[in-house]
């Protein structure tokens, strides 16, 4: 699409604003923004903040699709500014708009207390009766690689919220607990090493509950990392209806293996280099 | 600290139709919605106009003359299309909600393969089905009426 690297084209940035001392909505201001091959949105909004408008805000902190923190709107799509490239989406115009389905706190900062909230209502953490064990851990908890693949593709979620501005079922439903939240509560569910299934499933069941869902799709279309949020939602569906038909497998969390020191050595695993710290 | 006016960006029934640029799944997603509450206003219907039959035998036969007009005609074979889709696509629903059609958990590799992609050709299947169905039917509802 964009041959000539050195080439610079004008592409016009139509971006959100709302000052809420001064607007009683968001309106949308027109900046003209050099555009060279490979420039991502997030450094044309800090050309704008440069050059034409110091006024301008947003989040953002790694610049490296890691954080999560600039999820934005892009040409109505919900995606991270910083690993979305200007012309992979736009050839003159681009819009830049707050992520949907959150309040405005300001130009394009949407407020996401709403999804954290729900997120730490579903305890996403491993849950274990020995409590005193997990603040002062003395050993480890055994799990196999395939155990591990179970739910290892729902921890690479950043927590940019751009499922929740996808999600159409969200978008009538408020109190609805969104592809987010629920994907981590089947990350944690399905971890061996949790014994908080019962409590997090009660919550995923419940009326603004995964049973909202319909499979639009929309959140694993615009994930930033491949999370996939919609396959943990139909999977957390199967378990809650496995579980009221009295035919999912129970099982126990597992057992921590031994204590450092007293468990028996592989042969074959060579010995440690001497400590540098702490010896 | 006092409390900052903030803006109401919540899409409400805008979020099911609006956007762009989205995938086949979510048509299917504001299809399914639509046919849906079509069905269960023809439902509605359906029970007020049979209970007129208790309001004695001119009534009922007043309103079946009624009810042979064409546009009625029209909005029954508008019910049948609706039931032609939403019962095919409710199908892949129930499987993919139960989890057999969307794939085991992967390590995302980009580019990002979803199951969207794994169940994607189910959903033609159903499609198809849905399609064969509804021209079976319409050749049906047609030429009944034709003869």
């Amino acid at each position: 699409m964009w041959e000539n690297v050195a080439e610079v084209r004008e592409v016009a940035f139509h971006v959100t604003r709302f000052t809420p001392e001064r607007d009683v909505k968001p309106r949308v201001q027109t900046f003209q923004v050099p555009v060279r091959a490979g420039m991502t949105v997030l450094e044309g909004l800090h050309y704008i903040k440069e050059n034409l408008d110091s006024s301008l805000v947003w989040r953002y902190s790694c610049r490296m699709g890691v954080c999560g923190s600039c999820g934005m709107l892009l040409n109505g799509r919900p995606g991270l500014a910083c690993n979305t490239q200007i012309f992979d989406i736009a050839g003159t115009d681009l819009t830049v708009g707050p992520l949907p389905n959150f309040d405005v706190v300001r130009d394009l900062i949407p407020d996401l207390v709403p999804m954290f909230s729900k997120h730490a209502g579903l305890r996403p953490h491993v849950v274990r009766e020995d409590a005193a064990d997990q603040d002062d851990p003395a050993g480890e908890y055994f799990q196999t690689p395939a155990q591990l693949e179970e739910f290892l593709q729902f921890t690479y979620c950043i927590k940019c919220a751009c499922c929740m501005a996808a999600c159409p079922t969200l978008a009538t439903d408020a109190g609805y607990l969104g592809p987010m939240p629920l994907a981590q509560v089947q990350r944690y569910n399905v971890d061996t090493r949790d014994g908080g299934r019962g409590e997090r499933l009660a919550a995923a069941g419940a009326a603004h509950g995964v049973f909202r869902c319909h499979y639009a799709g929309e959140c694993s279309r615009v994930c930033p990392k491949g999370v996939d949020p919609a396959k943990a939602i139909q999977h957390l569906k199967r378990q809650l209806v496995l579980d009221y038909l009295h035919l999912a497998r129970r099982q126990k969390p597992c057992a921590k293996q031994h204590g450092p020191g007293k468990g028996t050595r592989d042969p074959q695993i060579p010995a440690s280099p001497p400590r540098t710290i702490g010896a | 600290m006092p409390e900052l006016k903030r803006h109401d960006n919540r899409l409400g029934i805008w979020g099911w139709l609006g956007g762009g640029r989205w995938g086949m799944e979510r048509y299917a997603y504001i299809l399914h919605r639509v046919t849906g509450l079509g069905i269960l206003a023809y439902f509605l219907m359906h029970i007020c106009v049979t209970s007129l039959r208790a309001w004695g035998i001119y009534l009922w036969t007043g309103e079946g003359a009624f009810l042979d007009a064409p546009v009625f005609k029209v909005g029954e074979f508008l019910v049948f299309s609706a039931f032609a889709f939403h019962a095919f696509n409710g199908v892949r629903l129930i499987l993919v909600e139960l989890g057999f059609a969307v794939g085991k958990p992967i390590e995302p590799v980009y580019p990002y393969k979803s199951s969207l992609h794994v169940q994607r050709p189910l959903f033609l299947a159903m499609m198809v089905l849905a399609a064969v169905f509804f021209a079976a039917g319409s050749y049906e509802f047609w030429h009944g009426l034709a003869r």
